[in-house]
């Protein structure tokens, strides 16, 4: 617990790193918002009130200062283009992305995981086969060509699934589909290598000498194991799959944080980009810690550690 | 069973690694008897087939590893065609092994206490978990593990070598099994380890009148323990026969080498005598005598023609043409 507490506060550094360094960078690449709101016939007098009203004309590091206590106070700032609370567009965008993503989570990870452990115990037999093949497709392909060509199949072929997504759980499959497939992918390729190679533990010739079915020996003392590389991996995969929900909602239509921030981007709109950015790090940083504490629970040694 | 005496019968047992360089034969035709209620001791270098043997007994021979050929008779029952349910019923509970590296043998995020349980629940799934608790906890008491109740909850990554060497015993003794493989179980421990574990061992055969088969590559741990010897060498028993006579009427020349290869105290003015040379490649093996390489009393027959198993004393065998010659 004290080890956790001790994680949690490590955190805070990396949010604020995160921060100023989104904050640098957003300054950094050419093109402002005042041009891009205003357009090209307006007068110099005009572009200066609307810098001023932005607070744009003030040094960079004051308004650092005070994007950060305004941070504090859950306020990320005013949208330049629609004027509204960028905290308040997030968390209407969230649900969206939340049910995108946990859709995929679900798929990645049960089907990963199932997969994996199959192909293990059926190892170079025909399942075993099919499955690493659909796994090392769903690698081998990035996400935006997974949708088009999932879109293009099964939504507009076959019509099974809709084209675009309005946001309900039935019409979110197929997106969620699309973004998981490359993370169940990559969890059935580990989970099976993983738990092959403890197949071959000395403690697994002793659970089988004890007179124990193999299904009892696998899953009771080779999944434990196993698991615990592929967990890791399970954490990581929860970042790549926010930037892979920014690809998929865009294609499938769906008004997530995603496509908030690709619109975000279109219209150099700093505020509302810079609130997606630092709210899905620290999703991610939770993400990470969660597997850490998921990790000590499987794994005493790790638990009693220093 | 060709006798009554014998908890154990194996004749002519081959188990081969199926490789694609060839059929690699670890256990070439050897037959081997247990009897009830003894230690018997099977003494060899690493790589001699003497593990390859236990694990043929129990099942547990890794890919490419399989029994070509030969039989197990255990109490009347052949374990090498009985399929793998029944050989599972007899595992853990009839015979039961402790193996090698107490570290790795034990899986690191189990409970020991919950391991060992897991052996009695497998055999009588309809046990009541406090019951098994409690006889998992009589048992740690009895193979002298301190604690036993705090310890039933404890990792194997908290406990002592030795400590995880007694719960390894605990497990395999659990099932009142009657028969015992240990398979190097004194070898990953410190000399007064090993003499603690060997005791017990020997006292958990007095009281229970189970038969113990001892593996190992140790002359000292025989000479302890075991009531009677087989010296295994490339696959092959070379030399066998009740202990005593064994080492005071030494015929083989291997079994030579291996009592003069044991440390003295005192009388050892020169350097330690080593037997010459490495084990042969199991794949080329010499067409006569598989030690010939190394023998030192080699002829030209022994190089030509295998010797056979024959007697040289009461209950005593030996496979060479030159036994006795030069008794060291």
């Amino acid at each position: 617990m004290k080890q956790f507490l001790k994680r949690l506060l490590g955190t805070i550094p990396v949010i604020i790193g995160v921060v100023l360094l989104i904050f640098l960078m957003l300054r950094i690449i050419p093109g402002d918002a005042v041009s891009v709101l205003l357009g090209d016939h307006v007068s110099q007098d005009t572009i200066d009130r609307l810098t001023a009203a932005m607070g744009l004309d003030k040094p960079m590091w004051q308004q650092f200062v005070s994007y950060i206590g305004n941070l504090f106070k859950g306020d990320l700032g005013i949208s330049y283009t629609y004027s509204r609370s960028v905290s308040e567009m997030i968390m209407e965008a969230f649900p969206y992305t939340v049910k995108l993503t946990a859709m995929a989570i679900v798929f990645a990870w049960g089907f990963g995981l199932l997969a994996g452990i199959i192909s293990a115990i059926r190892q170079n037999k025909l399942l075993d086969r099919l499955f690493m093949g659909l796994s090392l497709m769903g690698l081998s392909m990035p996400v935006f060509m997974t949708s088009l060509f999932l879109q293009y199949l099964l939504a507009f072929k076959l019509g099974w699934f809709s084209l675009v997504s309005d946001g309900s759980w039935p019409t979110m499959i197929l997106p969620a589909i699309a973004l998981g497939w490359n993370s169940a992918g990559s969890i059935a390729r580990m989970t099976r290598s993983s738990l092959v190679e403890v197949t071959q533990a000395d403690y697994i010739d002793t659970a089988k000498a004890k007179g124990l079915r193999y299904r009892a020996v696998i899953l009771g003392h080779g999944l434990k194991n196993a698991m615990l590389p592929v967990i890791t991996m399970m954490a990581l995969q929860l970042s790549s799959m926010l930037s892979g929900a920014v690809i998929t909602e865009s294609i499938f239509a769906i008004p997530g944080i995603g496509r908030l921030a690709t619109t975000a981007i279109t219209n150099r709109d700093m505020p509302v980009l810079q609130g997606t950015v630092i709210f899905t790090t620290i999703i991610v940083i939770a993400g990470n810690l969660l597997a850490d504490l998921l990790y000590s629970v499987l794994d005493p040694r790790i638990r009693k550690g220093q | 069973m060709e006798n009554e005496n014998n908890i154990l019968e194996i004749r002519n047992l081959r188990s081969c690694f199926f490789t694609e360089k060839g059929v690699v034969p670890a256990v070439d035709g050897i037959s081997l008897d247990i009897p009830r209620g003894k230690i018997v001791g099977l003494v060899g270098e690493s790589g001699c087939g003497k593990s390859m043997t236990a694990r043929s007994i129990m099942g547990l021979l890794r890919y490419p590893g399989r029994i070509a050929g030969g039989s197990i008779l255990f109490d009347d029952q052949e374990l090498t065609t009985c399929g793998e349910k029944q050989l599972r019923a007899i595992c853990g509970k009839d015979i039961s092994m402790i193996f090698q590296e107490p570290m790795t043998s034990l899986n690191p995020v189990l409970k020991v206490g919950k391991q060992v349980r897991e052996t009695l629940l497998a055999h009588d799934p309809t046990m009541d978990r406090e019951e098994a608790r409690r006889r998992v906890i009589e048992m740690f008491a009895q193979v002298a593990i301190p604690e036993p109740e705090r310890r039933y909850n404890s990792y194997p990554h908290e406990l002592s070598g030795g400590m995880r060497q007694r719960v390894m015993i605990a497990m395999a003794m659990i099932g009142s099994p009657r028969l015992l493989i240990a398979d190097e179980p004194t070898t990953a421990l410190d000399v007064t380890i090993e003499a603690q574990i060997l005791r017990l061992m020997k006292q958990l055969q007095e009281q229970t009148g189970m038969s113990i088969l001892i593996i190992t590559h140790n002359m000292g741990v025989v000479a302890e323990i075991c009531d009677y010897v087989y010296v295994m060498y490339a696959g092959q028993i070379m030399e066998q026969g009740e202990t005593f006579q064994l080492f005071d009427h030494t015929a083989h020349p291997y079994t030579q080498g291996l009592l003069a290869s044991i440390p003295r105290l005192g009388n050892n003015p020169e350097r330690l005598h080593a037997i010459g040379g490495v084990v042969p490649n199991l794949l080329h093996l010499p067409a006569g005598c598989s030690f010939c390489t190394r023998c030192e009393r080699a002829t030209a027959a022994c190089w030509e023609q295998k010797a056979e198993l024959e007697p040289v004393g009461e209950e005593h065998y030996a496979r060479c043409f030159h036994c006795g010659e030069g008794t060291a």
